[in-house]
């Protein structure tokens, strides 16, 4: 019916085909090529609240995406989190006492960690621990506190009024 | 009572054929060219119309994934979309309903008349065990295509999806890529979508390989199992999609 020689070439055309498919995806699709293609090192910050960051959210300084977070943990003795970030080796010269702040792209957006450079001569290196964070903004605590506000205000006027 | 009766016959047959499928493997490795000669006629002979349906489909999720998301000012993050409802969904799921019926089909109708003709009692006559001999290398052959047809079917819908996207409605050629890199996680959603679609493999060849093997040896028979494969893979696969994401992407 069909030459096995045909057949054979035919299945190992089939295999090579299925195999660059998949090299591919792996690398131009998912985020593996992004791994592989760059050294990075990695540098940590702890939060008081980080809102709704989630793992491989992006790392960005002036708005450019320079890394990745790799790891949240909560530390269990001061109760924070401890964000681990993957930061792309090109970026070596984030000033030490760089100020690290967690942001939202957008209104609905997903969160983000932004980095606020500032102006020691000491770089980060490879596990160092930025100092000064910002927690992320809750929205019900915003909400609860400008409530708050609000019924203090009311109650001041309604005093003066009163007097 | 006795349809329930029949129903689960059936299923205990289909789980002592799938054992005896499986004891056969060993003796595949002395003739590598039966596998070989049915990764052909079940893999290799898929190739075009998963390769076609993958543009087609890649091409659409461009254009309805651009009208939506461009209402929203997100165009630019089309290619995730695109990408991630290829490899986590469509991918695995689409090619299992073509390769059910492509592939599928012609196992059960092959099988069946294999059968009608007593090819296989004839092959037993020869001390040749035919579940070895000929059911066996056409199960590994599914089990084999239909993960690399899968890939091939998202790679080329996702080519399909940047045709359209980028190339017919202006989406910005960087942000394609680097928003599709930016959520698509080589462990989470390829591997996984490479499990789903070995399972669905297995299902599918498995249903085929079954209905083939325990029709009734009439004409009639045959056809009625050949329809009964399409439709069980089906259902099958659709069921067990559900089942398999919500056991894989419960926590993203």
């Amino acid at each position: 019916m069909y030459k096995q020689r045909t057949i054979e070439v035919a299945v190992g055309i089939f295999m090579a085909a299925g195999l660059v498919a998949l090299f591919f995806l792996a690398m131009q699709v998912s985020n593996m090529g992004a791994m592989l293609d760059s050294d990075s090192y990695k540098i940590q910050a702890n939060f008081a609240n980080i809102g709704s960051l989630k793992v491989r959210a992006p790392v960005k300084l002036a708005g450019v995406r320079i890394g990745r977070v790799e790891t949240i943990n909560l530390d269990q003795t001061a109760f924070e989190a401890t964000v681990t970030m993957r930061i792309n080796q090109m970026y070596a010269k984030i000033p030490a006492d760089t100020f690290a702040t967690i942001l939202t792209a957008g209104l609905l957006g997903e969160q983000y960690i932004g980095l606020d450079p500032g102006g020691s001569e000491n770089y980060l290196q490879n596990g160092d621990v930025i100092e000064r964070t910002q927690s992320a903004l809750v929205l019900e605590q915003m909400i609860g506190q400008f409530l708050f506000n609000k019924a203090g205000e009311n109650n001041l006027e309604t005093k003066s009024n009163a007097q | 009572m006795t349809n329930l009766f029949k129903i689960l016959k059936r299923l205990g047959r289909s789980v002592i054929l799938l054992t005896s499928i499986l004891s056969g493997i060993p003796s595949i490795i002395a003739r590598p060219f039966l596998l070989i000669r049915q990764i052909y006629m079940i893999g290799v002979l898929s190739i075009i119309i998963i390769n076609v349906s993958g543009i087609f489909v890649g091409m659409v999720l461009g254009l309805q994934g651009f009208y939506v998301l461009s209402q929203f000012g997100a165009s630019q993050t089309l290619g995730m979309m695109v990408a991630a409802s290829l490899v986590r969904e469509l991918g695995p799921v689409v090619t299992a309903l073509l390769f059910a019926g492509r592939a599928g089909s012609a196992l059960t109708a092959e099988i069946g008349l294999m059968k009608a003709t007593e090819q296989l009692a004839g092959l037993e006559m020869m001390a040749v065990d035919p579940i070895q001999r000929i059911l066996t290398p056409r199960f590994l052959a599914g089990l084999f295509s239909m993960p690399l047809l899968a890939i091939m079917f998202s790679a080329v819908g996702i080519l399909g999806g940047y045709f359209v996207g980028v190339g017919l409605l202006g989406v910005d050629d960087g942000a394609f890529w680097s928003q599709m890199q930016a959520g698509i996680d080589f462990n989470k959603d390829l591997i996984n979508g490479i499990i789903k679609s070995i399972t669905f493999g297995l299902v599918c060849t498995w249903i085929a390989l079954f209905e083939g093997y325990d029709a009734t040896p009439t004409s009639e028979g045959v056809s009625r199992a050949t329809t009964r494969t399409v439709v069980h893979s089906a259902l099958a696969v659709l069921g067990l999609d559900f089942i398999l994401t919500a056991l894989m992407f419960e926590e993203i």
